[in-house]
């Protein structure tokens, strides 16, 4: 296969008609970059923001978890330190 | 053989399908493209009339078919959400309205800067032209009306059922310049008779048109897969698939406790 044209100067010129091909093709290839790049970075930031918010949700449950925990630990500190008073309190009763 | 094309109804067999399908497209796009317009551009032969200004055919006339092609896939998408209640399929409207509408100013564009030197207009309200135009607004409204929805399902219902009745425009752009006697060149390809273009021009075309399939199919994916996780991002499938990144392993394991 031969190239229709003698030098890159004529390529460009395209028999005189180089503005309006130029033009076309140039268009073209912007909008199909940018509807590209669009997607693309559409889809970066979904992934970005959803694993934020995973691990957002995540920290919750976990100082949701940590907090029952300490409100378990703290009940059972409770009722110990209660029945003691309540033992305290018989041997009072006794006398 | 139904049981299992409904399988695919569900997001997170459609996300594999997808996924599946993108390096074909890839490909497709990449050889179709960077063949189809280097052979046209410089390899094909000029014409005897149009002289070196109808190379602007080997991005005008796939953009231009395939906006259409694209329409009416969206539209079967479009009856499938609304017959059946496809949640993904209101999703794949979402991906390729705007890919559609890009190609569709493509063909409008591309048509204009061959129209000047050749017609000596920009623009003229022809009825082959004006049609198309007509897509473009069909899929600008596409987009506009799921978009104008909070609850995106209703929106998809909303868009699908626009996307439906546009479909009527389908027929009047493709029949357009032989109802009206109209500026706008009859059809360059024909499947039943002699095509109106020698084999070395033609088959750039015909690759030029494969790869914009392939352009077309790969952005439309990346996009159905985008909208499929922004709709879907509090379900399971997408916070299991999320939560294999290295980080969440550990608070996920400890979320499935507290659960």
């Amino acid at each position: 296969m031969q190239s229709q044209f003698d030098s890159f100067a004529a390529f460009l010129d395209m028999g005189g008609y180089g503005f309006f091909v130029w033009l076309a093709f140039g268009i073209t290839a912007l909008s199909m970059l940018l509807i590209t790049v669009h997607s693309l970075f559409v889809k970066q930031q979904i992934r970005k923001t959803v694993a934020q918010e995973q691990a957002r949700a995540m920290r919750i449950l976990e100082a949701r978890e940590k907090r029952k925990q300490a409100r378990q630990a703290k009940t059972v500190e409770q009722t110990e330190s209660s029945k003691q008073t309540n033992s305290n309190l018989d041997i009072e009763q006794k006398d | 053989m139904w049981k299992w094309i409904n399988s695919f109804a569900k997001p997170e067999k459609a996300y594999w399908l997808a996924s599946a399908m993108q390096p074909y497209f890839l490909v497709i796009a990449l050889f179709g493209l960077s063949v189809g317009i280097t052979w046209g551009l410089v390899f094909a032969p000029a014409d005897y009339q149009q002289g070196d200004s109808y190379r602007i055919i080997y991005i005008h006339v796939p953009s231009a078919i395939l906006s259409q092609t694209a329409y009416i896939a969206m539209a079967t998408a479009a009856l499938v959400g609304i017959v059946w209640q496809w949640r993904t399929a209101f999703m794949f409207i979402s991906a390729i309205a705007p890919v559609g509408a890009i190609i569709c100013f493509i063909s409008l564009f591309t048509g204009a800067a061959w129209g000047k030197p050749m017609w000596g207009t920009w623009w003229i309200w022809d009825a082959r032209l004006t049609s198309q135009l007509i897509l473009l607004f069909l899929y600008l409204g596409v987009m506009s009306l799921y978009l104008a929805f909070e609850d995106k399902q209703q929106g998809g219902k909303a868009a699908g059922i626009m996307a439906l009745v546009g479909v009527i425009n389908i027929p009047i752009i493709k029949y357009s310049v032989e109802w009206w006697n109209t500026l706008h060149q009859g059809a360059t390809i024909s499947k039943f008779e002699q095509p109106s273009m020698p084999a070395e021009m033609l088959w750039p075309l015909l690759i030029s048109i494969l790869g914009f399939v392939g352009f077309i199919g790969i952005i439309t994916l990346i996009r159905f897969k985008n909208e499929m996780i922004i709709r879907d991002k509090h379900r399971p499938w997408v916070m299991q698939m999320f939560a294999d990144s290295t980080e969440l392993k550990q608070s996920s394991a400890s979320k499935k406790e507290v659960n």
